[in-house]
């Protein structure tokens, strides 16, 4: 005698993912308010930054830094600004880490759900429904900054950025979800994300265009800070797509950036799946 | 592999062998030099939750773990719902180690935890049963007749549709039991669920886990602070102090063996009666005209009928000793000496 249906597999679990996906965007619809103003808020920091290379501009007889005219660097904060609206996750690590703190983590260990699978539904849920109410003064500012744009990429280009953004989402997910469960072995996690903002800052290119690093040795031979950091999973959550649209990145040195972001992809996802199955483990040991 | 089939009949839902559990606490000593020079050197100490209990359920039984704060209860369960893993010992549910947590083992049972929700807390709970109707994979028609059954039952058929946030306390504890029990699971572990509620949310909520109970030949572990729960709910009472199991049986039998005497009651019409019934030479109380006796169980039946000659009795009532008391004695009981400590530095 029971409710349950026998087998099910992967359909049944697309169908539970799906609602996770429905509810958390229900949830989210309760919350829509306080979106729209923090959005705007968010183009503040930029106006600065403007202002800055504009005088930079105008105390150099330079036409460009690091192949930026002033024009690109506009377009290209704006454009970082945009992949950061993909890859940022405000809230993420901290909530992880309160939920393992609080113990409301427990009720992933007691149903059968993956606690990954569900964060990832109600971050895309969080998402769409940031870019619903955010695409008003995201459209705004886009169009009112049209003249710093150089003429749109090509098709293929723009499904290659596009896919850049995409990867650039999960990228930022997996990263912030692993930075969190390290709250299985230390309660408190806000300092750690705090580093990681910081580097985070400064190797995204949110702060300046990668390419800037281009000039700075790093002591190997032949190799610039800014090789190094290509490395890093740091500037596809900024630096990356917003380059490929403004065609700084082509050709091969294309490809092999996206294969890189691609790859980190996977390697954090795994190593946010390893650090659920321990961190549980070390909770079901020591705390519960 | 271990053996996911259907426990028959005879085979216990529930065998739990030498479970035992440890913590390590960190002491933190008073004052904030005390503080600082804990970030290099901390003491802490072992404390043992559970003492290696053996426990066995059949399918159906309802039973009741009690037992004072502190005494174990919670770890049990937590252990028995796979949240924690023991530090020794072995346990099965269902057939399943419960902290291996196969979804096989975790679409049969369910938690709920008097203190914790598990409802969306800003949706209606009508959403959070959609989700766990697809996470527990249950048919769309049965899935629709249990709900509809499970709230019919409890009477909250109108606070489905509320955010669960503008419920009240009682009125959440209902819906929380509606959604544990969605996927009709064969064990229900039940942490306090009727704390803090009123008389009448904690009746309704008696007389639907009785029926749901008796309908599904669910088994349910309770733990409670109230002695109403157990009256109304178990056959079985496990008495779990300072992490071990100091008694085992049904109900009647803890009654039995812990009640020595009975309590009279005496209305008088006569105050000055008071002096004569003192005589008597039981233990007794004078409250006004009222008299409560405490006599002795196996001469209640020699002493009632002479008390009741007297004169100025006006009414008279037995009753056996509360269930509170007897089961306060019990928890008294419990060897306190043998809660040992290790004590260790790091």
């Amino acid at each position: 005698m029971s409710g349950r249906l026998d087998g099910g597999g992967p359909l049944a679990s697309m169908r539970a993912w799906w609602t996770m996906l429905a509810i958390c965007l229900e949830e989210r619809l309760v919350y829509r308010g306080d979106f729209a103003l923090g959005t705007l808020m968010r183009f503040l920091p930029m106006v600065t930054q403007v202002f800055l290379w504009t005088a930079v501009f105008a105390a150099t007889s330079r036409r460009d830094v690091a192949g930026y005219s002033r024009n690109d660097i506009v377009a290209y904060y704006l454009l970082a600004m945009l992949t950061r609206a993909f890859s940022s996750m405000p809230g993420l690590s901290t909530g992880i880490a309160r939920s393992i703190r609080d113990g409301s983590v427990k009720k992933y260990l007691v149903q059968p759900v993956d606690y990954v699978s569900f964060l990832l539904a109600a971050r895309i849920a969080h998402k769409l429904v940031y870019y619903a109410v955010a695409i008003l003064p995201f459209g705004g500012v886009f169009i009112a900054c049209r003249g710093f744009f150089p003429p749109p990429p090509d098709a293929t280009t723009m499904s290659i950025f596009v896919l850049s953004l995409v990867l650039s989402f999960l990228l930022g997910f997996f990263m912030e979800a692993t930075l969190g469960m390290i709250g299985f072995w230390v309660l408190e996690v806000s300092s750690l994300v705090f580093a990681y903002m910081l580097v985070q800052y400064l190797l995204s290119g949110h702060m300046f265009p990668i390419d800037m690093l281009a000039g700075i040795p790093t002591g190997l031979p032949g190799t610039s800070l800014a090789d190094v950091v290509r490395w890093l999973p740091f500037e596809y959550t900024a630096y990356f797509p917003a380059a490929v649209w403004l065609g700084k990145i082509r050709g091969p040195d294309l490809v092999r950036a996206l294969a890189i972001e691609a790859a980190w992809v996977v390697v954090m996802a795994i190593a946010c799946r390893v650090a659920w199955k321990r961190g549980t483990r070390r909770y079901a040991a020591f705390g519960g | 592999m271990h053996n996911s089939g259907p426990s028959s009949v005879a085979a216990p839902v529930i065998e739990v062998a030498g479970l035992a559990k440890e913590y390590r606490v960190y002491d933190k000593p008073e004052g904030l030099w005390a503080s600082v020079r804990g970030l290099l050197h901390r003491t802490s100490r072992v404390v043992e939750a559970l003492r290696g209990v053996n426990l066995t359920v059949g399918r159906g039984e309802f039973v009741a773990l009690l037992g004072p704060n502190g005494a174990g209860k919670t770890t049990f369960l937590k252990l028995l719902s796979g949240i924690i893993t023991p530090s020794r010992g072995t346990a099965r549910v269902l057939g399943h180690v419960p902290w291996e947590r196969a979804d096989d083992f975790r679409r049969r049972f369910a938690l709920v935890m008097g203190q914790r929700n598990q409802l969306w807390w800003d949706l209606p709970a009508a959403e959070s049963f959609r989700l766990h109707k697809e996470i527990y994979r249950l048919d769309a028609a049965r899935f629709e007749r249990t709900r509809d059954e499970l709230v019919d039952l409890l009477g909250v058929k109108k606070l489905v549709l509320q955010p669960v946030r503008e419920l009240s306390l009682g009125e959440r504890m209902k819906l929380e039991l509606v959604a544990a029990l969605l996927h009709e699971p064969e064990v229900l572990f039940l942490d306090e669920p009727t704390i803090g509620l009123d008389v009448v949310a904690q009746h309704t909520i008696h007389e639907f886990l009785r029926h749901v109970q008796a309908e599904r030949r669910t088994t349910v572990i309770l733990t409670t602070h109230y002695m109403k729960d157990v009256a109304a709910l178990c056959e079985r009472v496990v008495v779990i102090t300072h992490g071990d199991i100091v008694h085992d049986g049904p109900l009647a039998e803890i009654v039995d063996r812990f009640t020595t005497h009975k309590i009279v009651t005496l209305d008088l019409d006569d105050p000055s009666a008071t002096a004569r019934i003192e005589r008597c030479g039981f233990p007794c109380e004078v409250r006004g005209p009222r008299v409560v006796l405490r006599i002795d169980r196996q001469r209640i039946a020699d002493v009632l009928p002479e008390i009741l000659r007297s004169d100025g009795v006006r009414d008279v009532s037995v009753e056996d000793v509360p269930l509170e008391e007897i089961v306060a004695e019990l928890f008294r009981s419990g060897a306190p000496e043998r809660r040992a400590v290790v004590e260790t530095a790091r």
